[in-house]
């Protein structure tokens, strides 16, 4: 591992302070873990935990055209979206697949600011993405993702501190935005995450984000606030049937094989891959993202996937579930009709062991349910 | 047993020799690095291990590691306590979290290193 082209956040001091465990991750140095996986993972699900996401990127997209240019490049209905609203899309690509996946948020309607935050690893990819298919609209597209960090608030105990944080935010339901100021710089709460609890994420300049972990901390003392690295964050959002692009969800795939179809607003006018996702839909599909678990064992990403001896699919993702306490693996499978219970067979290391089929997600933590709002 | 009175290979397993039956399992360093340990997949008493061939796998929530048999032998008995609870290995990886203990016929360990050379060689492999 050459560590001098590893590309590092404005936080990698303070996680190595806090015990942090760093790895290569796609170029970034980031914590694969502090104390433990399981402990993370637990402190999140019950407690609360903070998570460095500073690779993350932030594309910002205003001008008069900024909400018709995000609702014909999203999947979701973007203009909809009132101010402090925000929603989770996909960036379809045209042909068979997806460029990305997002978070769109409405700053200001009236003004038509939006903010969208992409994958660290697609960034530049989503900002050219988005200045192609720009033309035609009136709108400024600016790429700031070099410009802001960003953290993360995850667990049902995160409430109570951002009580005292930015209280603002808890007007507001899953999926909200504020802007906010820290310092005398300007900052953005969202109540978003990548975990299946309620949780809140913060998106600010450098010079501020470490006075920032460091706020949380003290804020989150009482609630048992501990660090939590890519690890857990990895066994969390699998538990929660999320995506993660590049695995679960690429240029080869669409959002109706990845089991997100609610995603798709087919009623809009008009989007890039709306006639493919039409098309798919009358036709019906012919694999599909399906979820297993098995007893004993541990699939990994890659292990092969029979159902009555003949393969049917492979894993996209798949780890050990510290909820569950059992394997679990998401896979695309020739055989869209399995359901829940149906059994199959995971090939690891050269045996075949058996699973389950799973609904997804496998796990519905607090994010799944009402949150808690102030009014 | 004490550290100090084991042999350990570069693959981070120790081993314990008494008469012509030796115990194996991996180093309290070996379970550090790999992180918290949910799974082992233990080997089969009767099974005929070859030193430096695979024995078995223990998986952490992260990934599968393989443990690799310090001398040639075959299996007597296996820890079963560990697939009840896999975490004994990172609480206990000497006394509780022992894998596996085979008869060998031939005990040489001279090539494996004593506690003292396994620390040096710990500290080169640092990253």
């Amino acid at each position: 591992m050459n560590t001098n082209t590893l590309r590092k956040t404005a936080l990698n001091s303070t996680c190595r302070k806090y015990g942090g465990r760093m790895v290569d991750f796609h170029g970034w140095e980031l914590p694969i873990q502090f104390e433990g996986i399981t402990k993370e993972h637990n402190a999140v699900r019950t407690g609360a935990g903070i998570f460095d996401v500073s690779h993350m990127g932030q594309i910002f997209v205003s001008g008069p055209d900024a909400a018709a240019f995000l609702d014909y490049i999203n999947a979701n209905d973007v203009k909809k979206l009132e101010n402090n609203q925000g929603c989770y899309s996909h960036l379809p690509n045209g042909r068979r697949g997806i460029v990305d996946d997002v978070i769109n948020f409405c700053l200001d309607k009236k003004s038509n600011r939006y903010l969208v935050i992409v994958n660290a690893t697609t960034t530049l990819k989503d900002y050219e993405w988005m200045l192609e298919n720009s033309k035609g609209f009136n709108v400024k597209i600016e790429n700031k993702s070099g410009d802001y960090s960003m953290v993360a608030i995850q667990g049902p105990k995160t409430i109570s501190i951002m009580k005292k944080f930015e209280p603002a935010i808890l007007k507001f339901g899953r999926f909200s935005i504020v802007e906010s100021s820290f310092n005398g710089e300007k900052i953005f709460v969202s109540r978003t995450g990548y975990t299946g609890e309620d949780g809140f994420e913060v998106a600010a300049p450098h010079k501020v984000i470490n006075e920032i972990w460091e706020k949380f901390f003290e804020l989150g003392k009482p609630e048992g606030l501990i660090p939590c690295g890519l690890g857990a964050r990895d066994t969390l959002r699998l538990e929660s049937g999320y995506l993660l692009y590049g695995n679960d969800i690429d240029d080869e795939h669409t959002t109706y094989e990845a089991n997100y179809g609610w995603v798709v607003k087919l009623k809009k006018d008009k989007f890039i891959g709306k006639e493919i996702y039409e098309k798919q839909k009358a036709e019906g599909l012919k694999i599909r993202l399906i979820g297993l678990v098995t007893e004993t064992g541990i699939p990994r990403e890659g292990c092969k996937v029979f159902y009555q001896g003949k393969l049917t699919g492979t894993l996209q993702s798949a780890t050990f579930s510290p909820t569950l306490k059992k394997g679990i693996g998401v896979g695309y499978f020739d055989m869209p009709q399995l359901k829940p219970g149906d059994s199959l067979e995971v090939e690891i290391r050269g045996k075949n062991i058996k699973a389950t089929v799973h609904d997804l997600p496998f796990y519905k933590g607090g994010a799944f349910g009402k949150v808690y709002t102030e009014n | 047993m004490k550290p100090e009175e084991l042999k350990y290979t570069k693959t981070h397993e120790w081993i314990k020799i008494d008469g012509d039956v030796a115990t194996v399992g991996v180093s309290d360093h070996a379970q550090h690095e790999m992180g918290d340990i949910v799974f082992v997949d233990l080997p089969k008493v009767g099974a005929k291990l070859e030193k430096g061939k695979q024995a078995c796998v223990v998986e952490s929530v992260k990934s599968a590691f393989d443990i690799y048999s310090p001398v040639s032998g075959e299996v007597s008995e296996v820890n079963n306590k560990l697939s009840e609870d896999p975490a004994l290995l990172n609480q206990s990886p000497i006394d509780n979290g022992w894998i596996y203990k085979m008869k060998v016929s031939n005990a040489d360990v001279s090539d494996l290193m004593d506690f003292k050379a396994y620390q040096e060689f710990i500290k080169t492999e640092v990253h």
